[in-house]
């Protein structure tokens, strides 16, 4: 072994120390999402007919496929995983942007690289381990939930190439934090970087999914996990080429590190201001210091997304040519029907993304205060309740510019297309401020966490992924209605195209309201933590 | 308003951890207060409870008169806090942190804060990921000192510090003093506290052990001494005012009363000492010596 990976082992075994917890609940929440709703899928659809009967008209619905992909043929398999393969790759893939990340330059941020470099460990061990790290839970995940599928009755051979799709991901995607990891230096930008490739690469597959053409699909990591075709023909020779290109990126990462000093960044830094200016005079000031350029980043995303799907919405009545497909458009209500199905799809999933966003902001200030740089600001003449409300304003405030901005650009490029861009720029934004409530609930759990379990503010991503879930799955694993009606999603309008009913969105406004009011009453009194 | 900071039977733990123990504090107004004890003593936990950063358990806590938890925002504006571990922002500049700092106390005078900038060599452009653990301190020091306020709380200001910007350190907290300002120094470098301080306080595990002004504590110094003899050392091992004597072969250990320190050296010349080494004693030992009853004579 090369003496720049001495103590790759040691840190291994370190690393898996750390996420004893964290690798064992998500490869069991990942196993028991796949194998109840192949369970499921089994009990809904029984027959062969039964199967081809729902794989055609989910087929047939663009906002459908653009979200999940297709269903590539009826099988009971295939029909089981449409929901899961991609959707389920890109959560995986998440998984292990954050742990390659955490394992490397959050390590080095922290300090603790430096220490650990100090003693036997060679250049590229702790590169090394992480992507070890995230290599073996990828595939420990995949295999565990291609046992799940082949528990639940599904063919061995689908089940392990669906397995190994998920896996395919975790791969690349582990490596491409693993190449940001070297080129930020904090942890947050690389993991930031990594997660704006996922996102190009999800979309990628949905719009070569939905509109076409085809081979964008072929172009995403994402795609891949789809085209290995579990359950509908098993195209085995699709799974090299996660394993290559992931090879290539972790080859990167190292010429990357190679590349660079310990702690620094393949950017140089350089000299600031000497003075402050004059919006860094408070509290608020400093907040929106911190977070503009990240909140910028995600407003720059948010516009892009909105053009896009606003484009995307047009064509999602007119790619739909079969008598078939044209008797079922008609039956759900004619094109706008079809086109308000996507974009409603479209904006539910974008407050799902819209309440992550919230509950960084809680999270930032939580770590703001592991960092011992909350209890210096308040040795000054700050108000807890102040300080506390400048990232308040920005959980509660940012979504309603993001949900703006992802309305109005949507209303704008499928009005343009539509010839009334006026009326839908209109009917859009509206479209996505009703999505607003839901949000703010989860940005007062999350303050609320801060509040009063100021360690366990991360618990609020757990929230939002069992709402996630309940969403996506719910009615599959047929839940009872209060389960689904636990999930602050459900209660939001299903815009554009449904009625509004302002009952619920007042109580869901006023629940999110009880949550910020408990969380601030709460971090007035308790102790502010090192 | 004798006292700036008062504190009875203070108790504060975390979790199973007591971290005080019934702490008893007086700092008076216009001095400079040594707060010295070992690593993990509760010098910062009191200093947190003292900011309104902690909630206290029980006992009794006055800040320049205010209820440190209650009133925690009007007191803040009248003094000004130097933590021990100084952490800042990465991308904001020590420039950028200084104005903030001094801007959410109130005001900054800027004749002073480019004066200090000047004195500790700090260049105020540095983004602050940039920083030395060093330079980090002087930021928060300069911070501290460039905005005007009555009361001073320094949680071990200069343990990043080298010797020379302690010095220019020393200066500036003999300057404050001059100026009527009240300096809690938290510290467990008893040398800086003896530099620096009228009056000491001593904590070990959450209690005081001991209180007052340096005279006072003087009584308690003992400087070590160990030297190689030609002669006999009966003489030294009689001497009153010599403590803990132990004899190896012809080298002799022993620590002397700053009184009897002429007599023990006299001796030392008698006994014909042919080399030297005396230090003063060091708060471990000072600890030591109130918890441990040490035996009077060693000879071997």
């Amino acid at each position: 072994m090369s003496a720049t990976l001495t103590g790759t082992g040691a840190l291994v075994r370190l690393a898996l120390r750390r996420d004893r917890v964290r690798l064992p609940v998500w490869t069991s929440v990942f196993t028991a999402v796949a194998a109840s709703s192949a369970a499921a899928t089994a009990a809904i659809y029984p027959a062969a007919g039964d199967q081809r009967g729902a794989a055609d008209s989910i087929n047939s619905i663009p906002a459908l496929v653009a979200l999940y992909g297709p269903v590539y043929e009826p099988t009971l398999g295939a029909t089981s995983v449409f929901k899961l393969t991609a959707f389920g790759a890109a959560l995986i893939a998440l998984l292990m942007i954050f742990t390659a990340v955490r394992h490397t330059r959050a390590e080095e941020e922290a300090g603790r690289r430096e220490l650990l470099g100090s003693a036997v460990v060679g250049r590229f061990a702790g590169l090394a381990a992480a992507v070890v790290v995230t290599t073996v839970s990828s595939l420990v995940i995949g295999l565990f939930s291609a046992a799940g599928l082949a528990a639940a009755g599904l063919p061995v051979a689908g089940s392990l190439a669906f397995g190994l799709g998920w896996a395919g991901s975790g791969l690349v995607f582990g490596g491409l934090a693993a190449v940001t990891a070297q080129l930020t230096k904090s942890a947050r930008a690389a993991s930031g970087l990594a997660v704006v490739g996922l996102l190009a690469a999800y979309f990628l597959r949905a719009v070569g999914d939905s509109t076409g053409p085809r081979w964008l699909s072929w172009g995403s990591p994402i795609g891949w996990t789809q085209q290995v075709r579990p359950f509908a023909g098993d195209v085995w020779w699709v799974l090299a080429l996660p394993l290559l290109v992931a090879a290539a990126l972790v080859v990167v990462a190292v010429a990357a590190a190679r590349a660079r000093d310990l702690d620094a960044g393949l950017l140089p830094d350089r000299a600031g201001p000497a003075h402050a200016g004059r919006t860094l005079t408070g509290a608020w000031g400093l907040v929106w210091r911190l977070n503009r350029a990240n909140l910028g980043a995600w407003l720059a995303g948010y516009v892009l997304l909105g053009l896009v799907l606003g484009g995307l919405a047009g064509n999602v009545g007119k790619m739909l040519d079969s008598a078939g497909a044209r008797a079922l458009i008609a039956a759900l209500g004619g094109e706008q029907a079809m086109e308000d199905a996507f974009l409603a799809a479209e904006f539910s999933m974008a407050a799902v993304i819209t309440s992550a966003y919230a509950i960084t902001v809680l999270v930032r200030f939580r770590s703001e205060e592991r960092a011992l740089r909350v209890g210096p600001l308040l040795a000054t003449a700050l108000d807890r309740r102040r300080l506390m409300a400048g990232y308040l304003l920005l959980a509660v405030g940012a979504p309603v510019a993001l949900l703006t901005s992802l309305g109005l650009t949507a209303g704008l490029a499928y009005g343009v297309r539509l010839g009334t861009p006026g009326t839908e720029v209109a009917r859009l934004a509206g479209a996505g401020l009703a999505q607003l409530p839901a949000v703010w609930v989860l940005a007062g759990i999350a303050a609320a966490l801060f509040g009063f379990l100021a360690r366990a503010v991360a618990f609020a991503w757990v929230a939002l992924t069992t709402f996630l879930l309940l969403g996506e799955f719910g009615t599959l694993l047929k839940l009872d209605r209060w389960v689904l009606d636990l999930s602050p999603f459900t209660h939001s309008p299903k815009l554009p195209g449904a009625a509004v009913q302002a009952a619920p969105l007042l109580w869901l406004t006023a629940l999110g309201a009880v949550l910020v009011a408990a969380g601030v009453a709460r971090f007035r009194q308790r102790d502010v933590s090192g | 308003m004798s006292a700036a900071i008062e504190i009875r039977d203070l108790r504060k733990s975390f979790g199973h951890t007591e971290a005080l123990d019934g702490l008893d504090l007086t700092v008076r107004t216009g001095e400079v207060h040594g707060f010295l004890g070992p690593n993990g003593a509760g010098k910062t936990t009191t200093l947190r409870l003292l900011l309104g950063l902690l909630h206290a358990d029980s006992g009794e806590l006055r800040l320049l008169g205010g209820d440190p938890w209650r009133d925690a925002v009007s007191l803040h504006r009248r003094l000004a806090y130097v933590p021990g571990e100084v952490s800042l922002w990465p991308n904001l500049t020590g420039g950028e942190v200084i104005d903030l700092l001094g801007r959410l106390r109130g005001g900054l005078d800027p004749k002073r804060r480019k004066r200090y900038l000047d004195l500790f060599e700090l260049d105020p452009r540095t983004k602050g990921r940039a920083y030395s653990k060093g330079n980090r301190q002087k930021v928060a020091v300069v911070a501290a000192l460039a905005s005007d306020v009555e009361l001073l709380l320094l949680d071990e200001p200069t343990s990043g510090l080298d010797p020379l910007m302690e010095q220019i350190f020393r200066e500036c907290v003999r300057e404050e003093r001059e100026r009527g300002r009240t300096i809690l120094l938290s510290s467990h470098i008893l040398s800086e506290a003896e530099a620096l301080c009228d009056r000491v306080s001593i904590i070990r595990a959450g209690r005081l052990v001991d209180s007052g002004s340096l005279d006072e504590l003087r009584h308690l110094t003992r400087t070590s001494i160990t030297a190689r003899l030609t002669g006999s050392p009966a003489e030294l091992v009689r001497l009153l005012g010599a403590h803990g004597v132990t004899v190896a072969g012809d080298e002799i250990r022993l620590s002397a009363d700053a009184a009897a320190l002429p007599a023990v050296l006299g001796a030392l010349s008698k006994a014909g000492a042919h080399s030297l080494i005396s230090r003063p004693p060091t708060l471990e030992e000072l600890f030591l010596r109130h918890y441990r009853s040490e035996p009077e004579v060693v000879p071997v």
